[in-house]
This record gives C-alpha cells, sequence and structure tokens, in this order.
C-alpha cells in the first residue's frame, strides 16, 4: 500500500515537472511592484474584508462599493478631497427655480462593458428598477429619497428621458441633498441589458461604464478588475487592473504589504504609522475625516437622564489622550458630531474639557457625589472611525474611577450590540458614524433627531427646538441659510450633551512607493482611475 | 462485518438530525437579527423590518425547521442570508482550502511523528528520546494560535522565509479548478505557482499538525517499544545498526494503527478547529466561513457549514473504525 | 486546540476498588507511591502546584496593579523593573501573567468540575437505566460529539453572550460527553458485578447503590480524564478569550491579552511571548500530571 502511494506521488511529481517546463515560462506576471508599459501594472489592494456582492444598489458596505467604483459610474460625482459635486456620466445639470425639476444632459458616446450604450433610457430604467424595489432589496435608495414608488414620503415624482441624451428628474418637493445623493455609489449605472441578463445574480457580474471591467471573484480571497480599453475618458485608466485582496488582521496586512505582497493596504493600525514611515519604500495616506466617534448616553436611563451627569462625564474624558495613544495623533478632537469636511459644522463650539474638579462639581450638583456604578458598552470589531473600541473603553474606564465612577465594561456581537443600541437597551456605549454622501442632515439628523429614536438616535435625544431647526433644513435650498440653522442645532447639542463627541478619525492607507495620484476620498472608498505605479 | 457498517451508518442518521436540530435551535437563540447585519449600521427600522420578513425570518421557528429540512432533503444546502448566493455554489472552494490544508497538516504529522517515534524508541532512554518526547509533551500543551503567531513572527517576518498569509502569490493568482491549489497548479503544469502555494502550505500546516504530530510521535513510541521487547528484535539489534533499516520497515507496519487512531480523532477537529490556525493565516477556509456566519448570524451557512463538517468527521470516524476492523483481526465488533 | 483528552482511548477497567469499604485505601496508596516514582508526573505535579501558588499570592506577589493605566509608561521593553515589559496600557506585563493564572486555573478547575458533575449525572442515569433513556442521552453524546468543540464553544458563547463566564458555561458544555461516557461504561461493567445484584435483592435504594458503589468505582478514571480535561480546558478558555469571546477588560486573561497584543508583536513582541508561555507551561503541567496519574491509577494503560 505504502509503495503503491509514494509510486503514485512519483508520478506525478515527474508529470508535473515535464508540464511545467512547456508553459510556466510563458505565463509569468511580474514580480514585486510589477509594471506594465506606462504605468500600468496590477495593483494589488489589501483590505479587511470581502465585498458582500457587487450590485451597489443592494449593498451598504464600503467593501463591495470600493469595487463597484471601479466598475460603474453615477451621474454626478465627488470632487476628489472633499463631497463637493462634480459631473460625472452627466456632463451638466440645470435646477428649475422651485428646485424641484431636475434636467441632465449625459456623456455621449459612453458604453457600458456588455458593448450596450449608455443613454438616458438606460439611466430611466436602472432608476425605475430601484423605486419599484423595496427596502430589502435597495435599502440606501429608501433612506436618500424617502422611500418607494407609491410611499407617500418618496421624493423622485419622474424620472423621463426627454432625448438621447438628456434625462429630465421631477421631485415631489424640492430635496437639498438631491445631486450629493446622485453621487453615491449606490446609485451608479449598472447595463440594462445585463441586469436582465443576470437576473438574481447580477451581483456576481457587475457590468457599468467605468475605468475597469469585473474579471474574477474567489469568495473571501481576492477580486479582481482589469482595465476597460474602451473608456470614455481618453488615456484612463492608467492601471492594468487592480485586484482587491482579503487579509482580515491588520498587521498581517502590514506585513504583507512591507514584503511586498500587496502595493497598497488600508486599516492601518496607528501605532504602526512610526514603522511605515521609516520604512524608505512605503508611504502613508491619509483619508480626510467624515465620520465622528462617540459616547453616546441613553437620556431615558438614570443616571444619565441628568443632563450635569452627562456633563460630568463630558469633563472626564480627556480626548487629547485618546487621541494621542489609540490614533497615533491621526484624529482630530471632536466638539460637535459633525466633522470638518462637512459644511455646517460650528466652529465656535468651545469644547467641554479634562477637568476633574468641574466634573466632581457637576456630579456633586445631580446628587451623585461619590460616583456611581454604570455599565459603558464598548464596540466589538474595529471601524475607521474607532479602530479600537474595548482599548478606548478600558482608558475611559480608568479616568472614570478617579471621581468615583465605576464602569463595568460589556460588549456583545456585532450585530446584537447594534440592534441592542437601536431598541435602546444600553446605558452608555462607545459607536461612530460615517457619512454617506457628505452632507450635515445626514449625520444630525440621522443620529440626533427625535424621528430617528428607534432606528440611530440612540442617546434617544429628544429635543423640540434642535427638530425644528432641522426639519427646516431639509427643504431650505439656500446653503448659507441653512449652515446657520445646522449651526444652531449643534449649540443646543453641546448644552444637553446626549454624546461626548470623541473624535473625526482620519483612516490611514499605506502604499508602496510607486504609487502616484491616489486621493484617498473621505467617503471611504474611490476609484482607481487616475492612480498609477511607476 | 457488513451488517456493522450498516449499522453504524445507520446510527448516523438519528445523530445528524439532531445535531442539525440542535444547531437550528441554538443559533436561532444566538440574539441579533441577521436583517440588521445585512443592512448595516446605517440601516433604517423600515428596512431592517422588511427584509426580516422577506427572509422568512418572521415565521415560526417550526414552519423555518421543516422548510430547511425539506431542502436539505432534496439536496438544497439554503441560500446565504449575507451573499444570496447558494451555500452549495459558495461553501466548496472554502471546503477544499481546509481540507487541502488539513491534509498537508496530517501529512507533516505522520511523516515526522511516525519516524520521531520509531527513532526514539530504537535510541530509547537516549538524548533523543528525550529530546522527542519533551517536543512532543510542549506539543500538545501549546495553544495553537500562540505557535502561529510565533512562527510567523520568527519564519516570515524576521527571517523573511516564508510568506505570512494567503494560499498563493497574489502575482501569479492560481486558476481554480478543483480549488485544491496543489492539484490545480499541476494539473496547469505552472510548477513555479505549485512551488508558491507549497511556500503558503508549510506554516499554517505546521501550526494545524503539531498537536497530531506529538500525539502520534508517542503513540508510535509506544507500540514500537512494545514490538521492540520481542526477542527477534533483540537480537536484531544486537547485530547493530544495519538491522535499523530492517525494524525500520517492520515498525512502519505497526505504527499504522496509531496513525489511523489519531487520523480518524483528529481530522474532523482539524476540518472544523481550523478556525483559529486560518484567523492566523489568512487562510479562506471553511472554519473562518463558517465562524463569520456566526458573526452574522447567516443562519443557513452556520448550520449548513456545521453539518457538512460534521458530516465529514462522522464518516471519516466511520471509515477509520472499518479499516481498523479490516486491518487488526483481533478487533471485533 | 489540544485534543489530547479525547484522543485518550476509552480506560479499561477499574482499579481493584472492589473488594470492600475497608480496604479502600491502599489502592490509592498504591498509586500515590508508583505516581512518586515517576519523574516526569512528579515536575508536572511541580509546575501544578507553582502556578496554583502564584494564584493564590497575586496579589502578594505582584509588584503593580494588574489595571492601572500608565500611558506613558507603554510598551517598555523588559527589564528589572518590569521583568516581562509592559503593554500599550503602560501595565505591568508580569503582573498581569500571575493574576491571569487565576483566571486560567479557575476556568479550568470550575469547568471540569462543572463538566464532571453534569457528565456523571447522565452517564450513571443512561447506564443504570439502560434503554430508551441509555439511548436518548448516548445519542445527545454522540451529538455533541460530532461537533468540532470549538466551533461547539463559540456558537454558546454566542447564545449566552461574550464574557469569562459564559466561555467556562461553552468549556464545561463541550466536555460533558467525554465524562458522560467514560461514567457510562463503568456503570455498565459495574452493573453486573454480584455485590450490586445482592444489595439489589436486599433492596437497597437506587441512589444508595449509585453513590455507594458505582461512584466510588468510577473515580480512578474520572480524576485521570478530568486532570487531562483541566489542560484542555485552559487552553479553550484562551483560544475562546484570543477570539474576543472570553474574558472582557481589564481581565488579564493570557488569551485575551495574546489577542490584544498581537497587533504590537513587531514593536513589542514580549507582549506575544509572555503570556503565551504562561499557558504552555500551565497546560504542560496538567499534561504531565495527568498521563503520571493515568500510569499510576490505571495499571493497564501503561505501555
Amino acid at each position: 500500500m505504502k509503495r503503491s502511494i509514494l509510486t503514485a506521488l512519483a508520478l506525478i511529481l515527474v508529470l508535473s515537472l515535464g508540464l511545467a517546463g512547456c508553459k510556466s515560462s510563458s505565463e509569468s506576471t511580474g514580480g514585486k511592484g510589477s509594471s506594465g508599459g506606462d504605468g500600468g501594472g496590477v495593483m494589488i489592494y489589501g483590505r479587511g474584508g470581502d465585498a458582500v456582492g457587487l450590485d451597489p444598489a443592494h449593498e451598504t458596505d464600503g467593501e463591495s462599493f470600493i469595487v463597484t467604483e471601479q466598475v460603474m459610474e453615477t451621474l454626478t460625482g465627488y470632487k476628489k478631497e472633499n463631497t463637493d459635486v462634480v459631473p460625472e456620466l452627466a456632463k451638466s445639470w440645470k435646477i428649475s427655480d422651485d428646485g424641484k425639476t431636475y434636467t441632465f444632459t449625459l456623456e455621449k458616446g459612453v458604453k457600458f462593458h456588455d458593448g450596450t450604450d449608455f443613454n438616458a433610457d438606460a439611466v430611466v430604467k436602472n432608476f425605475d428598477r430601484w423605486m419599484n424595489g423595496d427596502a430589502a432589496k435597495f435599502p440606501y435608495y429608501a433612506s436618500m429619497f424617502g422611500g418607494y414608488k407609491n410611499d407617500p414620503g418618496h421624493v423622485i415624482k419622474e424620472v423621463k428621458a426627454v432625448d438621447e441624451n438628456t434625462v429630465k428628474f421631477t421631485l415631489k418637493r424640492p430635496q437639498a441633498p438631491f445631486l450629493k445623493n446622485l453621487a453615491m455609489s449606490p446609485f451608479a449605472i449598472s447595463s440594462p441589458a445585463a441586469i436582465d441578463q443576470y437576473g438574481d445574480k447580477y451581483g456576481e457580474h457587475p457590468v457599468g461604464t467605468g475605468p475597469f471591467k469585473f474579471k474574477e471573484w474567489k469568495r473571501g480571497d481576492t477580486i479582481s478588475v482589469v482595465k476597460n480599453e474602451k473608456y470614455w475618458q481618453k488615456g484612463l485608466p492608467k492601471l492594468d487592473g487592480v485586484t482587491f485582496k482579503v487579509i482580515k488582521d491588520n498587521s498581517s496586512r502590514l506585513n504583507a504589504l512591507t514584503k511586498g505582497e500587496v502595493d497598497l493596504i488600508d486599516g492601518v493600525n496607528p501605532s504602526d504609522l512610526d514603522k511605515i514611515k521609516s520604512d524608505k519604500n512605503l508611504q502613508i495616506f491619509e483619508r480626510p475625516s467624515m465620520n465622528v466617534a462617540y459616547f453616546g448616553f441613553n437620556v431615558e436611563k438614570a443616571p444619565f437622564n441628568k443632563k450635569e451627569v452627562r456633563q460630568a462625564i463630558s469633563h472626564l474624558v480627556n480626548k487629547d489622550e485618546l487621541i494621542k495613544n489609540f490614533y497615533n495623533g491621526t484624529a482630530e478632537p471632536a466638539a460637535t458630531p459633525l466633522p470638518s469636511s462637512i459644511a455646517g459644522q460650528n466652529k465656535d463650539i468651545q469644547d467641554y474639557g479634562y477637568d476633574e474638579a468641574k466634573a466632581k462639581e457637576l456630579l456633586k450638583k445631580a446628587g451623585y457625589p461619590n460616583g456611581f456604578k454604570m455599565d459603558l458598552w464598548a464596540m466589538p470589531v474595529s471601524r475607521p472611525y474607532m479602530p479600537n473600541g474595548q482599548k478606548i473603553a478600558e482608558a475611559i474606564q480608568a479616568n472614570l474611577a478617579k471621581v468615583g465612577i465605576k464602569a463595568n465594561i460589556v460588549t456583545f456581537e456585532w450585530g446584537t450590540y447594534l440592534e441592542k443600541l437601536r431598541k435602546g437597551e444600553s446605558p452608555a456605549f462607545l459607536i461612530g458614524w460615517t457619512g454617506d454622501n457628505g452632507d450635515a442632515d445626514n449625520f444630525l439628523y440621522a443620529l440626533l433627531d427625535k424621528d430617528t429614536i428607534d432606528s440611530n438616535n440612540y442617546a434617544r435625544y429628544k429635543s423640540e427646538p434642535v427638530h425644528k431647526l432641522l426639519i427646516e433644513a431639509q427643504s431650505t435650498a439656500d446653503e448659507g441659510k441653512r449652515e446657520e440653522l445646522y449651526k444652531k442645532a449643534q449649540e443646543i447639542i453641546h448644552e444637553d450633551a446626549p454624546w461626548v463627541p470623541l473624535v473625526h478619525a482620519k483612516p490611514q492607507l499605506a502604499g508602496v512607493n510607486s504609487i502616484k495620484d491616489f486621493y484617498p476620498h473621505p467617503k471611504g472608498s474611490q476609484s482607481f482611475i487616475d492612480v498609477s505605479m511607476k | 462485518m457488513f451488517s456493522y457498517t450498516i449499522r453504524r451508518i445507520g446510527l448516523l442518521i438519528p445523530v445528524l438530525l439532531g445535531m442539525t436540530f440542535i444547531v437550528f435551535m441554538m443559533i436561532r437563540a444566538i440574539p441579533g437579527n441577521p436583517a440588521q447585519l445585512i443592512l448595516g449600521q446605517q440601516a433604517s427600522k423600515e428596512a431592517i423590518e422588511t427584509l426580516t420578513k422577506q427572509l422568512g425570518l418572521d415565521q415560526p421557528w417550526y414552519s423555518q425547521f421543516v422548510h430547511y429540512l425539506t431542502g436539505l432533503f432534496q439536496g438544497d444546502l439554503g441560500t446565504s442570508l449575507k451573499t444570496r448566493t447558494p451555500i452549495s455554489d459558495e461553501l466548496w472552494p472554502y471546503l477544499a482550502a481546509t481540507i487541502e490544508l488539513s491534509l498537508v497538516a496530517i501529512l507533516i504529522a505522520v511523516v515526522v511523528g511516525v519516524n520521531a517515534g520509531i527513532i526514539s524508541a530504537w535510541f530509547q532512554n537516549s538524548w533523543f528520546d528525550y529530546a522527542v518526547m519533551l517536543i512532543a509533551l510542549i506539543g500538545v500543551s501549546m495553544p495553537i494560535f500562540w505557535l502561529g503567531l510565533m512562527e510567523q513572527y520568527f519564519v516570515s517576518i524576521k527571517w523573511d522565509l516564508l510568506p505570512t498569509t494567503g494560499r498563493d502569490n497574489i502575482r501569479m493568482p492560481v486558476e481554480a479548478i478543483t480549488h485544491l491549489y496543489l492539484l490545480d497548479t499541476l494539473l496547469e503544469g505552472r510548477f513555479d505557482q505549485f512551488i508558491e502555494v507549497v511556500k503558503h502550505l508549510i506554516l499554517p500546516g505546521i501550526a494545524l499538525g503539531t498537536i497530531p504530530m506529538a500525539i502520534i510521535a508517542r503513540m508510535t513510541r509506544s507500540s514500537m517499544l512494545e514490538v521492540m521487547r520481542s526477542d527477534y528484535i533483540r537480537t536484531a539489534k544486537a547485530k547493530g545498526l544495519k538491522m535499523f533499516w530492517v525494524v525500520y520497515k517492520h515498525s512502519l507496519k505497526n505504527a499504522m494503527i496509531p496513525v489511523i487512531t489519531v487520523i480518524g480523532l483528529q481530522t474532523g477537529l482539524l476540518l472544523g478547529g481550523a478556525i483559529l490556525t486560518e484567523t492566523i493565516f489568512g487562510w479562506p477556509g471553511v472554519g473562518t466561513y463558517i465562524y463569520e456566519a456566526i458573526q452574522s448570524r447567516d443562519y443557513p451557512v452556520i448550520q449548513s457549514g456545521i453539518l457538512v463538517v460534521a458530516t465529514l468527521f462522522v464518516l471519516i470516524n466511520l471509515f477509520v473504525d472499518i479499516l481498523y476492523a479490516a486491518i487488526d483481526p483481533r478487533i471485533k465488533y | 486546540m489540544a485534543e489530547l483528552a479525547r484522543t485518550t482511548p476509552p480506560l479499561s477497567n477499574p482499579p481493584a476498588v472492589e473488594q470492600g469499604d475497608d480496604k479502600v485505601i491502599s489502592p490509592w496508596k498504591d498509586a500515590w507511591r508508583s505516581f512518586k516514582k515517576n519523574k516526569l508526573a512528579m515536575v508536572g505535579l511541580g509546575i501544578v502546584i507553582f502556578f496554583i501558588l502564584i494564584a493564590i499570592l497575586a496579589p502578594v506577589l505582584a509588584p503593580y496593579s494588574f489595571s492601572d493605566q500608565r500611558l506613558a509608561d507603554k510598551h517598555l521593553a523588559p527589564s528589572g523593573e518590569h521583568w516581562f515589559g509592559t503593554d500599550e496600557f503602560g501595565r505591568d506585563i508580569f503582573t498581569r501573567v500571575l493574576y491571569g493564572a487565576r483566571i486560567s486555573l479557575w476556568v479550568g478547575f470550575v469547568s471540569v468540575a462543572g463538566s464532571v458533575i453534569v457528565g456523571s449525572a447522565l452517564g450513571i442515569i443512561a447506564g443504570y437505566y439502560g434503554k430508551v433513556i441509555d439511548g436518548i442521552i448516548s445519542r445527545i453524546f454522540d451529538i455533541l460529539l460530532a461537533f468540532p468543540s470549538i466551533l461547539l464553544a463559540i456558537a454558546v458563547v454566542s447564545v449566552l453572550g461574550p464574557s469569562l463566564r459564559n466561555a467556562l458555561i461553552a468549556i464545561a458544555i463541550i466536555n460533558v460527553p467525554i465524562f458522560g461516557r467514560l461514567v457510562r461504561s463503568r456503570v455498565l461493567s459495574v452493573k453486573e458485578e454480584e455485590y450490586i445484584t445482592a444489595a439489589k435483592a436486599i433492596g437497597m435504594k437506587d441512589s444508595r447503590i449509585l453513590i455507594h458503589h458505582v461512584l466510588p468505582n468510577s473515580m480512578a478514571p474520572i480524576i485521570v480524564q478530568g486532570t487531562l480535561a483541566v489542560a484542555t480546558a485552559i487552553i479553550e478558555a484562551a483560544a475562546l478569550g484570543f477570539l474576543g469571546l472570553g474574558a472582557q477588560p481589564p481581565t488579564p486573561e493570557w488569551g485575551k491579552m495574546l489577542a490584544d497584543s498581537r497587533d504590537f508583536i513587531i514593536q513589542a513582541p514580549w507582549t506575544v511571548i509572555f503570556p503565551g508561555i504562561a499557558i504552555m507551561l500551565t497546560v504542560l503541567g496538567f499534561n504531565l500530571m495527568g498521563d503520571g496519574l493515568r500510569d499510576a491509577l490505571d495499571p493497564r494503560m501503561k505501555n
């Protein structure tokens, strides 16, 4: 028996050697930092998780979007460095005076990867598909456009093809961030022919107009996209392709980068930055912040129903120390929920500042001179706004202990954690938020309006004046006026202190030196259209 | 023997059914709504409710269970809630990755373990014997995730000898045919890729193979010592080292039983228990697949994943038991 | 996972305890005598006692507090002041490793005690009453054993929520069938003994028979298997801690310490090395002791 196994093994070896001789040399695909003709080559992007699906309208996670953004494009787009709106598939647009009609002129001669034409009809078909869906199929559509076709809150009345290259959107009421919404990754235009062809499996075969074409997906491992030779913008993309490689653990991902196994990685541990800086072959990219990490209180639960307690704790969180130790300086202390990349941030708000004496005084006033016992919920997962919730909780725990507040750190698995927060089961918790469309409404209304209790207002904060301001801002077209409304809302929120806003984190990426023209976008993902590797 | 086999198979069915039921009930007791996880943190309450309904998660548990079982009997493992892909389409690449890793681990364990066991028995009470037994003792006492971390730190980071994570070199990705990359690269005649795949297998293979290796070494040694007490071996030994090879060949046969035992007991555990090794070495295997499904409450994946792994495990055990009966006529059932 | 406990073939016949109550002591004395002669076993016992002492005396021995943070002292390399260096919160790793012994031993002993109690109870019921009850209980054991153990533990912790106590419960559950099967086979072999039949004939109650005759007969293999199971339990607890499903901060659990410092393996390898060595040594101690106990208590298991 043993002999036969050995013989078989030997046979395989001989055979393979023979075969290897025939073929292996013909297909070698470069070694470290492989380079093609002009700044091309295939860039390997190491990241922490796999995509869920590749039909962007269906998905909600950044790992899916960063792939679909290579393959598909949106009508409007964002500027490279912020969330100002720029043309993408729509060359230009006109807005009626009442703010209810948007007429888009589309780029001409654009083709989907399957050879079919991109035109006004295709846009209409995509929107029809979405508005006839439901919350399970196209979750983002409802959050951004107020529901589906027959819902009373639905903002879009009609989408019509005026001619081959003109599309008209008619709205039921003005929506201030409408153009920003259109630029979001979920609303990228797919080839209607491909949607018909693949049906339920479209999410495994995405077809768009983008600079790269989808090639292959090995689940849990890699997704590869290759250059679209017929891309409508001349000279782009520069890379021959991008391969997305899943390496879950942050430090392993960095190891893979230092060893040349990958070219670019996200989710760099702040503590590893010094090491990267000292490596001559590597460079660091900083993503501008469009997020907020916060320490929230359930304002319905004692003792956090007392404003003084919340304010006292606000004085006990040392944000600078947190930033120094857990973000390695790659975050800004947050005085308000809004990051500076978002129009409407109130820069005049004076933060509470670390002050044990004041905290004690406030606690005394609230009737807890000797502190109290509490549960502090810490996130079980790493998110860009909070790389390690547990450790931040530990640091806060130590500070609270100084005034006699005994915090017991509690955690649940991520799904449970979110669900319990939504239901208001947590007394005090660490969490955060990453903006979707770069608008203030997407922070303040989504997180702190009385309408969003049971949804994302985990603090269950209920303030009539804030509500009034936020609702008014939603239908105000004038940007200057809107900003004023949001600034006022932030003042009230600051005084009420339903949260201790902790930081606005600037997620760090690292890559090999040959990468050129890469600008991480604040929204968390971006196309690699201009990127080259020399 | 035939009737024994039939009886054993008959016993398997209620075990697997019972397990399916336990898993089913248990995962539904896990707090957390899959819809929330699928839609993410930003999801609205309405979206979560709609999706819950669509996934049939608002149905009573017994109708969900009947539904699942009906599917199973028709060979349908269900559809992943998260990726909306049939599990039978998704599972194989993950399973293949784990099978390949487990086979390599067992191979390392057998080759090293058997030889170390035989040699240390031959030189009983020598320094070599002590060293092997000490290493074996440490081997079974080591948390394998720690061993994995140490391997990574020293072998791949400090000395830069082997890659840290993954199954293949991403710059020359393996074209998957069977998803067993060693086989695929050979089928494609890509010897360069084959070498890469081997390099990627070494560290996780050693981490996963250490415990079975230690056990095999100890069992082989003790069974060898028994053999060596027999007179003809004593004579052989007296005649010098030349006879070592004679004994060696003879011993290999004797080592079969401990090896088979350990394979039977460990392979199933390797299949499922590879979670930690897979986590550390970024191995896209079935352990990771199920573990992530638990985290995202992907019920059908947890159920079918565990069912498939456990079925493999009990089948391997059954096979081992039958093999025993075939090899060793003394064992009666 | 160290599955040593599971790979142990079912223990065969009991040591000679059956002669009568007055002679019960001598086999244990015998066992101790042969245990003492076994050098490796004594080393194992030594290690175990060493760690038990550490666990008890941790507050006295520890030079620092295991939870007080001194961020200025983060990631100091091992030195005279901090023998094992400091972690990212500037906490002394030596102190945390000492306190960690308390947690690991506690989880090991308590979870195994739980498995022994529940497993024995089920095993006795199955073995003594036989028939349908036996069928059901044995199938449950089969089912539990068909699970890859760490997956089962993960699933149990997911249901109960991640915490040290729940990790302990999960580990106890996965070990139940090992003791259940062991005791059941014991009961089956004792049941047919003449003196049991006699006891039944004179109208002794079932419970009395079980407690006075059946249980003592199962002690030796339970002790052996239990010692080995403590080793496995410690590793499993560390594994759960490593996956973030066990002890919560600032509890200095060894597995959790490994998980927390994994990211710093390059800058501060000591944060990963020392907790790992602690786990390994403790487990080694229990394994050596368990092997020795088996040789001593169960002569038939000797080579």
